[in-house]
C-alpha cells in the first residue's frame, strides 16, 4: 500500500478531528501504521479546523502532511484556505450543503451534500462526519468498511449506535455511486 | 497490567501514562495550551488511584504545591507551556537548591510572550538550561515520538527520584498534540526508581550529608525526623550558613552531583552515523524531518547521518565530539534561532564546521527544508 | 521561654535574628504555646513559612519546617496538607508576604477552606529589607517608598479572608498574648482555613521612622488601640473610632478541601467494585 495522507478541513465543532482519528483508529485495527494532528484556532466552534491523517505500512518519520491525497472541505473557508495544493491524482470532497462555491482547474472535485444528508437523512447535523469520513473510505478503500465500522462505534457514545452506523451506510453508498 | 495492544494514542496522554506508571501521585498546575490535556487526564486518573490532582491559582502556585507534596514523600508532576513556564523558574530554582524531586512537562509552543498557543516551537531550549537564577545543573530530555513521550516521562521521575533534583521533559506541540499508533509497555515492564530514604536515627539526620553516591537521603515530612528546608544557602544541617566555605563546598556539590551518573543519564540515538560525512543534529519532531530527509538523501549517494539527542541537558557533548572524525559540516535543524547550534558549535567548531536551519514561525521543518539545506553546504 | 516549651523549640538555633524590641518573638513564644495545650503529634505536625522576619521563625521551631519563596508559603502548604492530611500544618507569614506578593494565594487557599492554621505577623511594614511600605502599612504613615506618607489604602485582613472563605478568623496581638494563643488554638480545632492575624510591632524600621517612641511604647498602642469584640458590641462607633477588634471574628465551619478530596477518591473506589 502506498503512503495515504488525508487533510480534512472545516470548522471548529464539525467534528474533524474526531473523523481523523476514528479513521486512524480503523487503520490501526488493520496494523497500519498511522499519525494523526490537527491544528485549529482559539476558537471551539467556527474558525479554521484542520485534521490530517497519514496511513502508511512503513513507519512514518515527518508526522504532517506533504501533500495530500485526498482533501475533504466542510467550509467555505476551509475549501478556500486548504483546498488548492494537492497530488496530481488527487480528489478534493466538498460538502456542497456548506460550500457555494468552489473549483480547481487540475484535479477532481466531488461535491456531496455531506450536511443536509446528516440532517435530513440521519436526523442529526453533528453526523456529517461520520457520513463525511465512510465517504472518504469507500472512495478510498484505505480501510475496510468493517474496520471503519468497529472504529466508528469504539468511540461514539452508547446509544448512539443505530444512527452513526445509518450514518456510515449513506457515506459508503454515496462513495460508490460517484465512483 | 494486562497486556496493552496497539492503540493511537496522543503524545500528551501518553506522557501522562508514563507519569502515572512511574508512581507519580500528585499532579498540580494550571490550564495552559498545548499542554492542558496532561492536566485533564491527571484529574480524573488520579483519584481513582488515591492519589491527588489541585488546579492552583497561578502557575506558580502549581509548581509551588508539587514540592510541598513531593516533601511528604510523594512523586509529583506538573505541565505547562511557554508563559506558564516563566512563571514557574523562582520555584524551580528552589527545587534544585532544596534538591526536591520533581518533574515539569513543558509542551513548548511558539514565544516570546502569549506567543502561539496552538503552534509547534522548540524555543524553551536555553530556558531549560539557564531559566532560573544562580547556578545549577538540570536535566531535560526531549521526546519525538508518541511512545517516547511515555518511556521518556518514566526516566524523567526515575532521574528526579534517584538524583533528587527537577527534570524537564521538553514536549514540542507537534509531539505532544500528534497521535500515533503505539503499544506502551506494560507496568511489569518499566524500572521503577525510588528516592533513598535516610536510615539513622532521626538524632543523627543531616539532611544534606552525602556518601558516596552524592546524593542525600531524603526523609518524608511526618516521619519524625523534623528536618529544615530552606532556598537559602544552607550546610549538610539543612540550616542556613552565611559562611562563605560552607556555600562554596555545598554549591560545588550541587554543580557536579550527577557528574558521575553520565553513563546513565546520557541518552542519544544515531542514524547512519558510521559514514555520514554531513550530520544533522536534530531533536523532538524536527528529528522525524530529519529521518526523511536522510532516506532520501541517501538514496542519491549523498552520506548524511542523525545524531539526536535525547537529553539535552546536560548535552551528550563527549559523545557528539566523538563521532566527528569523519565529518565535513554539521547542520543543526530547529524551531528556534539557534539555541542548540549554540551549544553543538561549542563542542564541535574546533573540528567542524556548524551551521543551523532555522524556522521560527509555529510550522515545522519539513524533510524538503533540510535536503535543500544540505544540498546548499555539500 | 517556658522550660516545658523548649522541646519545641531548637533552642541550639537562638537568639533569633529579630531586632531588640521586635513582636515577632512573642507571637512565635504564643504559637508554641499554642501547640503544647493543643495535644498536637508533634511529628506529625509541619511549619511552612515564607521570605521575611516573620518567615524566619520556622527555623526556629521543632519540627518538620519549610521555609519557602517570597509569597507562596500558602501554596507549599497546600501541597503539604493535600499530599497528607494527617499532618498538621502551620503557615507562618507577614503583612507583605500574604496580602502582597502572596496575595493571590491567600485568597484561594482560603477558598478551598484547605485546613491549614495560618498566622499572619502584621507589623505594617516590609522589615527585612529596610522599612518599605506594605499594603498593610497605615495611610499617611512613613516608609522608605513612601517618604511623603503612604498615599495608598489598606487591606481590612480578617475582612479579606471571610470573603474569600476562611471558616475562622481571628485577631491578637503582641500585647495580648493569652488571647492569642486561644485564638491560635481555636485555629487549630477549626476543621478548615483558619486565618489569626497576629499585630506585631517593628521598632526598627516602622516606629523608629513614624515617631511612636520606644518598643515599649509601641506594644502600649497595641494595647490601648485593641478592643474585643465582645466588649466593642457594647460602644458606640464613637467610642471605636481609630481602634481595632480583637478576639475571634469569625467562625462558620463548612466543607473542608482535603475531606471532600478523600470523598472524592472513596467514592471512586466505591465505583470501582
Amino acid at each position: 500500500m502506498k503512503r495515504w495522507e488525508f487533510r480534512l478541513s472545516g470548522s471548529g465543532g464539525q467534528g474533524l478531528i474526531t473523523a481523523g482519528i476514528i479513521l486512524g483508529e480503523a487503520a490501526v485495527l488493520e496494523g497500519k501504521e498511522v499519525v494523526q494532528s490537527q491544528s485549529y484556532g482559539p476558537e471551539a466552534r467556527g474558525g479554521a479546523s484542520k485534521a490530517e491523517v497519514i496511513i502508511d505500512t512503513k513507519k512514518i518519520h515527518y508526522p504532517k502532511v506533504v501533500l495530500p491525497d485526498i482533501i475533504l472541505a466542510m467550509s467555505q473557508e476551509a475549501a478556500q484556505k486548504y483546498g488548492s495544493e494537492i497530488k496530481e491524482n488527487g480528489i478534493i470532497v466538498i460538502d456542497s450543503s456548506m460550500v457555494d462555491d468552489f473549483k480547481h482547474d487540475k484535479v477532481k472535485v466531488l461535491k456531496i451534500p455531506i450536511t443536509k444528508l446528516a440532517k435530513d437523512e440521519v436526523g442529526k447535523t453533528f453526523t456529517a462526519n461520520i457520513i463525511a469520513i465512510a465517504f472518504l473510505v469507500g472512495l478510498t478503500k484505505v480501510v475496510s468498511f468493517d474496520s471503519l465500522k468497529q472504529a466508528v462505534l469504539n468511540r461514539i457514545p452508547k446509544g448512539t449506535e443505530a444512527m452513526n452506523t445509518k450514518a456510515m451506510e449513506i457515506g459508503w453508498q454515496w462513495s460508490q455511486e460517484k465512483l | 497490567m494486562t497486556m496493552r495492544k496497539a492503540s493511537l494514542i496522543q503524545g500528551n496522554r501518553a506522557c501522562t501514562e508514563g507519569a502515572l506508571a512511574a508512581g507519580v501521585r500528585f499532579y498540580a498546575g494550571y490550564p495552559i495550551t498545548p499542554s492542558t490535556e496532561i492536566a485533564e487526564i491527571m484529574s480524573e486518573e488520579l483519584p481513582k488511584l488515591g492519589g491527588k490532582f489541585v488546579q492552583m491559582e497561578d502557575e506558580i502556585a502549581g509548581m509551588a504545591c508539587i514540592l510541598g507534596a513531593a516533601l511528604t514523600g510523594k512523586k509529583v508532576l506538573t505541565a505547562s507551556s511557554g508563559p506558564g513556564i516563566s512563571l514557574k523558574q523562582e520555584a524551580i530554582g528552589y527545587a534544585a537548591m532544596a534538591e526536591i524531586p520533581c518533574v515539569i512537562v513543558n509542551v513548548q509552543r511558539l514565544g516570546p510572550s502569549t506567543g502561539g498557543p496552538t503552534s509547534s516551537a522548540q524555543g524553551d531550549i536555553m530556558q531549560a538550561r539557564w531559566g532560573t537564577h544562580g547556578d545549577h545543573p538540570i536535566i531535560a530530555l526531549c521526546p519525538s515520538s508518541v511512545y517516547e513521550c511515555f518511556t521518556l516521562t518514566v526516566t524523567a521521575v526515575n532521574f528526579a527520584e534517584k538524583f533528587r533534583t527537577p527534570v524537564y521533559v521538553l514536549l514540542d506541540e507537534i509531539v505532544g498534540h500528534m497521535r500515533e499508533n503505539v503499544e506502551l509497555p506494560t507496568y511489569e515492564e518499566i524500572k521503577i526508581i525510588d528516592r533513598k530514604k535516610p536510615t539513622c536515627a532521626p538524632k543523627e539526620y543531616k539532611p544534606y550529608k552525602i556518601d558516596e553516591s552524592m546524593i542525600p537521603a531524603m526523609a518524608d515530612f511526618g516521619t519524625g525526623y523534623k528536618w529544615h528546608v530552606t532556598g537559602l544557602f544552607h550546610d549538610e544541617t539543612g540550616f542556613p550558613t552565611g559562611k562563605t566555605d560552607v556555600i562554596d563546598s555545598q554549591l560545588n556539590r550541587l554543580m557536579t552531583k550527577f557528574s558521575k551518573y553520565e553513563d546513565e543519564i546520557l541518552l542519544w540515538e544515531e542514524n547512519q552515523l558510521e559514514d555520514a560525512e554531513i550530520l544533522l543534529v536534530a531533536y523532538g519532531s524536527t528529528a522525524r524531518s530529519a529521518l526523511d530527509a536522510i532516506e532520501t538523501l541517501r538514496n542519491e549517494g549523498i552520506k548524511v547521518g542523525l545524531f539526536r539527542p535525547i537529553t539535552i541537558w546536560p548535552f551528550p557533548e563527549k559523545v557528539l565530539r566523538g563521532k566527528l572524525e569523519k565529518l565535513k559540516h554539521i547542520i543543526v535543524p530547529e524551531m528556534n534561532y539557534g539555541q542548540l547550534m549554540l551549544e553543538v558549535e561549542r563542542v564541535c567548531k574546533d573540528k567542524v564546521s556548524v551551521s543551523g536551519l532555522f524556522k521560527v514561525n509555529g510550522l515545522p521543518i519539513t524533510p524538503d527544508e533540510i535536503i535543500a539545506k544540505v544540498r546548499e553546504v555539500l | 521561654m517556658r522550660p516545658d516549651l523548649h522541646h519545641l523549640f531548637r533552642i541550639d538555633k537562638l537568639p533569633h535574628i529579630w531586632c531588640p524590641g521586635c513582636g515577632h518573638g512573642i507571637i512565635t513564644r504564643t504559637i508554641g504555646e499554642a501547640i503544647a495545650e493543643s495535644d498536637l503529634d508533634l511529628e506529625q505536625t509541619v511549619i511552612v513559612s515564607g521570605i521575611g522576619c516573620s518567615s524566619r521563625a520556622s527555623g526556629y521551631m521543632n519540627f518538620d519546617t519549610l521555609h519557602t519563596l517570597h509569597g507562596r508559603a500558602l501554596a507549599f502548604a497546600t501541597g503539604v496538607k493535600l499530599s497528607n492530611p494527617q499532618l498538621n500544618v502551620f503557615v507562618l507569614t507577614g503583612d507583605g508576604d500574604a496580602t502582597a506578593i502572596g496575595g493571590n494565594h491567600f485568597i484561594h487557599a482560603a477558598r478551598r477552606n484547605i485546613n491549614l492554621n495560618v498566622i499572619l505577623f502584621n507589623n505594617n511594614i516590609y522589615g527585612m529589607t529596610g522599612g518599605q511600605y506594605s499594603p498593610l502599612t497605615p495611610t499617611g504613615k512613613m516608609a522608605t517608598t513612601s517618604p511623603y506618607g503612604n498615599i495608598e489604602n489598606n487591606f481590612d485582613i480578617p475582612a479579606l479572608a471571610i470573603a474569600s472563605g476562611a471558616s475562622y478568623v481571628a485577631r491578637g496581638t503582641a500585647f495580648h498574648d493569652k488571647l492569642l494563643v486561644d485564638c491560635i488554638k481555636e485555629g487549630i480545632k477549626n476543621k478548615g482555613f483558619s486565618l489569626i492575624e497576629a499585630m506585631s510591632m517593628c521598632p526598627t524600621s516602622y516606629g523608629r521612622r513614624n515617631k511612636m517612641g520606644t518598643p515599649a511604647d509601641m506594644l502600649n498602642d497595641l494595647k490601648t488601640s485593641a478592643v474585643n469584640i465582645n466588649v466593642a458590641k457594647k460602644l458606640t462607633p464613637e467610642k471605636l473610632e481609630g481602634k481595632f477588634l480583637i478576639g475571634t471574628l469569625h467562625h462558620k465551619p463548612y466543607r473542608e478541601f482535603t475531606e471532600e478530596y478523600d470523598k472524592l477518591i472513596d467514592r471512586l473506589r466505591k465505583e470501582d467494585i
